[in-house]
């Protein structure tokens, strides 16, 4: 799980273009009736320009912590293990893996004739090395502490790697999706983020470096000897257009062919018969989700039925309407709905200020000219966010609003996002936070949840305690069973609803809109993004002739 | 003359100093740091990592040891090495910004400059004429206009819909594959949109300075005298009163010295240009320090320097001055 990365909202120019959403025009690469004729077969060739909010700042994802650099990463770089389209865990460097009956050993078995970009070949001791850097202090990493769990590691042959941990731990095996890094390359290097690789990176992946141009472009080529075979799509070109706008401006005229939409783009700007006949759009639900969030040592939100009153207050269909326009799902827990680890069976809160009143009176809290007051003191509370979210700040106002109607007087104030954690969350100085989460394949949650993590720093900053959640998510993280674990974690969400430390809110789409000349895109639970080398373009709809 | 500039020029060394040292204290003020963006809100970052990475950007040690550091440091001219993860020397990343950065700003200064001061002059001589009645909304039109929404239009009109521009960006993709010639126009294209954005935005003040500098002339007994003596209006307005109109003009274009090397963040953002602007920000916002300084640091040794500069064109055009 990582901080949702957040993002420059730029409300005004939102509005202006939706207003001016009748007049886009965009060029056609090729005419409707054209593209229906032509034969649909893999072709290798062309080049995919995907534009990219952020610039990076680094290729060696252990040091780097940005989405859009682990993205970059991603072209180049491999993993032992990589989640597949239906978010399971399979193998990418590695062909197969065993895990001892206890649960403490990992053995790993390599692919082999894999060969790093430069020729040398991919052996155990990249593996071993990549380990070794990851729990090297010289490391500015903050992925450490999954490699310390670590008691043992060894590469008793060159496509053989082991590790013991010192006691069964689930949540490892996805840690070695960790980038593999060449031994050979990197070996002189006491610190590898000052390392020329990390500008220039040399890996196992599907496409070369080409070039970084700091801000404006990043350039990779298909790597032919990829071990899962060439990609089909020549170049990729990462262009870095930091606003939304324009971006979506150079989307239309042809200068991007692939981006994320934001919502209102999604149902107001792209509806023309023009957009459709040259782009496809596509729409799944983002891993992510977003809460109201309680410090629950505050006196008002102490009372599980306070809490529970608030969840019935929430309309959260009209928060998807109006933060959303409809564009995601009612959030239940902190799991996404479809994956195996959600539990669709908890308790729910429709739209209710009348059960909402009643659980509030219940909890003492007595009307007065339309104001809840309890021992003389008026329901009034503040409630935090950070500036620059636009969907964050929509959802505060909508919540205002549901939460006077049963007399509950809801500030909101809006802080800048490091102000917000250092002065706010973690001196635990708030009464409640609309946040998001954004969420890993694997279900462990023991940082958000556990009653050991309500420290300074740590993610329980809202100080939920519930000792039989403190066992499950032990479970749970101890075992590879599956099914051992989704009963672990069902349970979880199902104490989780009942007690409500976090109104849970809503989980938005993901909106990608791609070209319409690239062809073998699948969406899946994992996005569309996991066959990426498999894309292809016709020939006979190829836009640009590459000469590797 | 050189000793005076001698002197200013010692007289800025304690300036830097003082200006660092405040900018210093402030930016480890501001909530947060370097490694917040990593470590916060991260399950994966625990407090081992966070210590790990505090001592290895040696924000472990008191700030006054930092400060000492960075000013031991900055002596030699060296501006250390940017927290961001490529840790790259802070140096190079202001150069590698510098030439787009002052490009886009001499062409759109020269610009405002080639405009405003014709528009100034006319305006002050036909006080309260059509031309200055037009000129005049038409400058505080760009003053006030939101660039961003202005840029927008644009784009959507020359990129979208004539498409005779590029939108964004200073380089099309096949830049490098183009001739010589081929990369100016292509540069050219793509600085077009907003060099002619950021002169119209900028008119204002230079033009209306022009005109009341202008107006205050021409009342002046030395135009009456020359207009007595029988010199034509062209040679009255153009060398007697403009001359001395456009004196003033040289302090603004000294204050303008370090604006060169600044750049305008949403400017920079709407038209995806990766100049100085964006490179700052994106500094603040990780509390990347030694960026932060270093741009700080330049910024203020450019503005001492515009002073001087402009003190010392006063000086040469203006003998009152360099006597006294």
């Amino acid at each position: 799980m990582r901080r949702t990365p957040r993002r420059i909202a730029a409300l005004p120019v939102l509005v202006l273009l939706a207003v001016l959403a009748g007049c886009g025009g965009g060029k056609k690469e090729t005419p409707p009736e054209i593209a229906a004729a032509v034969p649909d077969v893999p072709a290798y060739g062309d080049m995919i320009v995907e534009g990219s909010i952020g610039g990076i700042s680094g290729f060696l994802s252990a040091v780097t912590s940005d989405a859009a650099s682990h993205e970059a990463a991603g072209y180049v770089f491999n993993g032992l293990v990589r989640y597949d389209k239906d978010l399971k865990l399979e193998g990418e460097l590695a062909k197969s893996w065993e895990v001892s009956p206890d649960g403490r050993k990992i053995t790993f078995h390599l692919r082999k004739g894999v060969k790093w970009q430069d020729g040398a070949p991919f052996t155990s001791e990249d593996v071993m090395f990549t380990y070794r850097r990851m729990i090297d202090p010289r490391t500015p990493t903050a992925y450490a502490e999954d490699f310390k769990q670590v008691r043992r590691a060894s590469a008793p042959d060159p496509y053989t790697f082991i590790v013991e941990y010192a006691r069964s731990f689930a949540p490892a095996l996805a840690s070695w999706g960790m980038h593999v890094l060449p031994k050979h390359l990197l070996e002189k290097y006491p610190d590898i983020s000052k390392s020329p690789l990390n500008k220039k990176p040399v890996g196992t992946g599907p496409y070369r470096f080409v070039e970084w141009k700091t801000g404006e472009k990043v350039v990779y080529d298909a790597n032919p000897g990829y071990f899962e075979g060439k990609p089909y799509i020549a170049r990729v070109i990462t262009r870095i257009i930091p606003d939304q706008a324009t971006m979506f401006l150079e989307l239309k005229s042809g200068g991007v062919d692939i981006m994320t939409l934001t919502p209102p783009q999604y149902t107001r700007q792209t509806d023309t018969p023009d957009f459709r006949t040259s782009f496809n759009k596509y729409k799944y639900l983002a891993s992510a989700y977003t809460y109201l969030g309680f410090r629950l040592s505050h006196p008002f939100f102490k009372d599980r039925r306070v809490r529970q009153a608030i969840a019935f207050a929430a309309d959260k269909k009209a928060l998807i309407d109006g933060v959303l326009l409809g564009l995601g799902q009612e959030a239940t827990g902190p799991y996404k709905p479809g994956t195996w680890a959600y539990n669709p069976n908890v308790r729910k809160y429709p739209h209710d200020p009348a059960r909402a009143k009643a659980l509030l009176a219940e909890a003492g809290w007595k009307e007065n000219n339309g104001t809840l007051v309890r021992d003389g003191r008026p329901f009034e509370f503040t409630v935090l966010t950070n500036a620059g979210n636009e969907a964050r700040a929509k959802t505060a106002a909508i919540l205002q609003q549901n939460l006077a109607e049963i007399g509950i007087t809801m500030k909101i104030r809006t802080v800048e996002w490091a102000a917000f954690i250092n002065q706010f969350i973690d001196k635990r100085d708030f009464d409640a936070v609309i946040l998001g989460w954004s969420l890993t394949p694997d279900p462990d949650q023991y940082d958000i949840w556990h009653s050991s993590k309500t420290g300074p720093k740590e993610l329980n900053f809202v100080g939920f305690v519930n000792p039989e959640v403190d066992t499950l998510l032990e479970e749970g993280r101890s075992t590879f069973d599956i099914e051992k674990r989704k009963k672990a974690y069902f349970r979880i969400q199902e104490i989780l609803a009942e007690e409500q430390p976090y109104v849970f809110l809503y989980v938005p789409d993901a909106l990608p809109v791609v070209q319409k000349r690239f062809h073998g895109i699948h969406p899946a639970p994992a996005g569309i993004s996991y066959n990426f080398p498999k894309w292809y373009v016709p020939k006979a709809l190829q836009k640009y002739r590459i000469q590797p | 003359m050189l000793r005076f500039v001698a002197r200013r020029l010692l007289l800025t060394i304690p300036l830097l100093v003082g200006i660092s040292l405040i900018s210093f204290l402030m930016i480890h003020m501001a909530p947060g740091g370097p490694i917040s963006l990593t470590t916060d809100l991260n399950p994966r970052a625990t407090a081992e990592a966070r210590t790990r990475l505090e001592k290895y950007y040696g924000l472990d040690k008191p700030l006054h040891v930092q400060y000492g550091r960075w000013l031991a440091r900055m002596a030699t001219l060296d501006f250390g090495e940017s927290f961001s993860p490529d840790g790259r020397p802070v140096a190079e990343k202001i150069r590698e910004r510098i030439p787009i950065t002052l490009t886009i700003n001499i062409l759109s200064m020269g610009l405002i400059f080639l405009v405003a001061i014709p528009i100034g002059i006319y305006s002050a001589v036909r006080q309260g004429s059509l031309f200055d009645r037009v000129s005049t909304v038409f400058v505080f039109t760009g003053f006030s206009i939101p660039t961003f929404w202005l840029a927008l239009l644009l784009m959507i009109l020359f990129g979208v819909k004539l498409g005779w521009l590029p939108i964004s960006g200073i380089g099309s993709l096949e830049y490098q594959s183009l001739t010589v010639m081929g990369k100016i126009a292509d540069r050219a294209r793509h600085l077009l949109l907003p060099v002619l954005l950021a002169g119209f935005t900028g008119l204002a003040g230079m033009s209306r300075y022009m005109r009341s500098n202008m107006l205050e002339v021409i009342r002046q007994d030395y135009i009456a005298s020359a207009r007595a003596k029988g010199l034509p209006e062209r040679r009255v307005i153009y060398i007697h009163a403009m001359r001395n109109a456009i004196l003033p003009v040289i302090t603004i274009l000294g204050l303008s010295v370090p604006e060169l090397l600044g750049g305008s963040v949403i400017f920079e953002t709407i038209f995806a240009i990766p100049g100085m602007g964006q490179l700052f920000y994106q500094g603040v916002m990780a509390r990347d320090y030694p960026l932060i300084m270093g741009i700080l640091t330049i910024g203020a040794f450019l503005t001492l320097l515009g002073n001087l500069l402009a003190d010392v064109g006063y000086a040469l055009a203006d003998p009152r001055i360099r006597q006294g």
